[in-house]
């Protein structure tokens, strides 16, 4: 039972990690590297924030705030400088690295004698029946305003113009539009999303290490592919609902495997195994251009 | 009226393969007329609407519209007043959106991308009709998503699309080429009734001379980047597809093709 739990609680943070790459690798076609770095970005701003008395809510939009504007970094250095996709986001993911380390004050942080999101007078309030499921509740709701107000966003008139970005960029521009605002914009919100997880994540395990983003971005996108080619077959699905569930079972198979005695040194080499299967089988092989 | 003055458009500039296109090239066309434009391939047709539509810059020269200098404009800023249809039909529309989606982000040019709902649905009404008239069955696939339709009705959707709201050129790029027989024809009529209606000043590449000859009242003929043939009025009323073969040949022949 408590293995479910904490699958669920880690499959819905990293949801909101998912839910920011899905923006970036399936609608923009973008493949931003520099998530490996907000995440922790989001993580050091809510360590720096929590050890100093702040109230623990106010992190969640300070960390936002952050990841936004790294990621606009990288749409600028993309889109202004022409420096390609890839480089970008590894331009900023290295000197960010940096930037958390100054943000965190050192490469471990501990919050245990803090209150964060999960831990407060508020929630030790609660009776007994309930508190082993207080952080699964809070995260549930997280997840699912983020979920709700990114749905809402895609149907706005600038939500279409970015799925029309990732989709052909040459419409963009005929509609009078500059798609590198757009791409800039795009990333931007995504990674916001993306330390908004890293800021969760670090609340929830209590603790701030400066290599807690290693291997975010295959890990997110592990959990778009999972969400969108396993559950295709579901078509009333929404993406976004797709990309969460991809994510928690994305968290769930990985429990599983450990659980039945998969040594965690073998986790990355079948984490990579598992998805080049599912990619191959899925047929998410290079992206065949409709226009040339 | 749009003005080209003394363009000079270099490829591969600073290279051994440097090829100069345009060398003091200059065109001027009057508001409302509809120009077609032939040539042989590498005649500088298409790279003729991309300087206009800024989508590749030059090496000097001006561009003017109505008087304003807008050679330095970027590219998505002259679509303002300019609508564009490629030859490949992919290019004119978003394949993982809606017949209704890719409508109504058509019908918000001019306005701001912002945060109100894309689509409207009290205008579905207003875009079936405008479907209907196609005569190709798209009004009653509106939740179809355009990647599903073929060349020919994406492209009768692309050309839809970029002259639903107002704009000043039209600039049409081999946008029959890719399409058969039959839906060429159909896309051809609608683009003359098009252009009619909404008094366009428009430029149209075309590598079919019957349709060079049908549609406008100006013809170009391009050949390495310069207008070798440039009819208007009487002469080009007077023009013949076999003439316009004719010339076409000479000039082939004098190339050594």
């Amino acid at each position: 039972m408590s293995l479910l739990l904490s699958v669920l609680e880690q499959g819905l943070i990293y949801a909101i990690l998912a839910l920011g790459v899905y923006i970036t690798f399936k609608i923009l076609d973008f493949p931003d590297m520099s998530v490996d770095s907000t995440f922790p970005l989001g993580a050091a701003i809510t360590a720096l924030m929590i050890s100093n008395g702040i109230s623990p809510l106010l992190t969640l939009p300070a960390s936002i705030a952050a990841g936004a504007a790294a990621g606009a970094v990288t749409g600028i250095i993309h889109v202004r400088f022409k420096v390609r996709d890839l480089l970008s986001g590894i331009i900023v993911m290295t000197g960010l690295y940096s930037v958390n380390l100054h943000i965190a004050g050192r490469a471990n942080v501990q919050l245990f004698s803090f209150d964060t999101i999960f831990k407060n007078p508020r929630m030790t309030a609660l009776p007994p029946e309930i508190s082993p499921y207080a952080p699964v509740i809070v995260l549930a709701v997280i997840t699912l305003v983020v979920k709700l107000v990114m749905d809402a966003y895609l149907a706005t008139r600038s939500g279409f113009l970015l799925k029309a970005t990732g989709d052909n960029p040459t419409l963009v521009a005929t509609l009078a539009q500059d798609s590198g605002k757009v791409k800039i914009l795009g990333l931007s919100i995504a990674n916001g999303l993306v330390a908004l997880s890293g800021c969760i994540m670090c609340q929830y395990q209590r603790y701030f290490d400066i290599s807690m983003g290693t291997g975010t971005l295959v890990l997110a996108v592990a959990s778009v592919i999972v969400g969108t080619q396993l559950l295709r077959g579901l078509r009333f699905l929404q993406a976004t609902t797709a990309v969460v569930l991809g994510s928690i079972l994305y968290k769930g198979c990985v429990a599983l495997a450990l659980s039945l005695g998969l040594s965690p040194f073998d986790l990355k080499l079948v984490t990579a195994a598992l998805l080049l299967i599912i990619i191959v089988a899925g047929g998410h092989r290079k992206k065949v251009k409709h226009h040339a | 009226m749009l003005e080209l003055r003394s363009i000079v458009k270099v490829y591969q500039g600073g290279t051994v393969n440097e090829t100069c296109l345009f060398d003091d090239f200059s065109l001027t066309i009057p508001d409302r007329q509809f120009v077609c434009v032939v040539g042989s391939n590498g005649s500088g047709k298409t790279s003729l609407l991309n300087i206009i539509c800024g989508s590749i810059p030059i090496d000097e020269g001006n561009i003017f519209i109505g008087g304003e200098n807008i050679t330095a404009m970027p590219e998505h800023r002259r679509h303002r007043r300019i609508g564009r249809v490629y030859q490949d039909p992919a290019r004119g529309t978003c394949p993982s959106m809606t017949i209704l989606e890719n409508m109504s982000m058509a019908d918000n040019k001019g306005k701001p991308f912002n945060l109100l709902p894309c689509v409207n649905r009290k205008k579905t009404d207003e875009y079936r009709s405008m479907l209907a008239q196609l005569g190709l069955g798209l009004e009653d696939k509106m939740g179809v998503k355009v990647g599903n339709l073929s060349g020919g009705q994406r492209q009768a959707m692309a050309l839809l699309m970029s002259t639903m709201t107002p704009i000043e050129f039209l600039i049409l790029d081999e946008h029959t080429a890719a399409l058969d027989p039959k839906t060429a024809e159909i896309i051809m009529q609608l683009t003359g009734k098009i252009v009619a209606e909404k008094q366009l000043t428009t430029i149209m590449v075309t590598h079919n001379l019957r349709y060079a000859v049908e549609y406008g009242d100006r013809l170009l003929m391009m050949h390495q980047g310069r207008a070798e043939l440039d009819l208007s009025g009487d002469a080009r009323k007077a023009l013949k597809v076999e003439d316009l073969l004719g010339k076409f040949n000479e000039i082939s022949i004098e190339c050594g093709n």
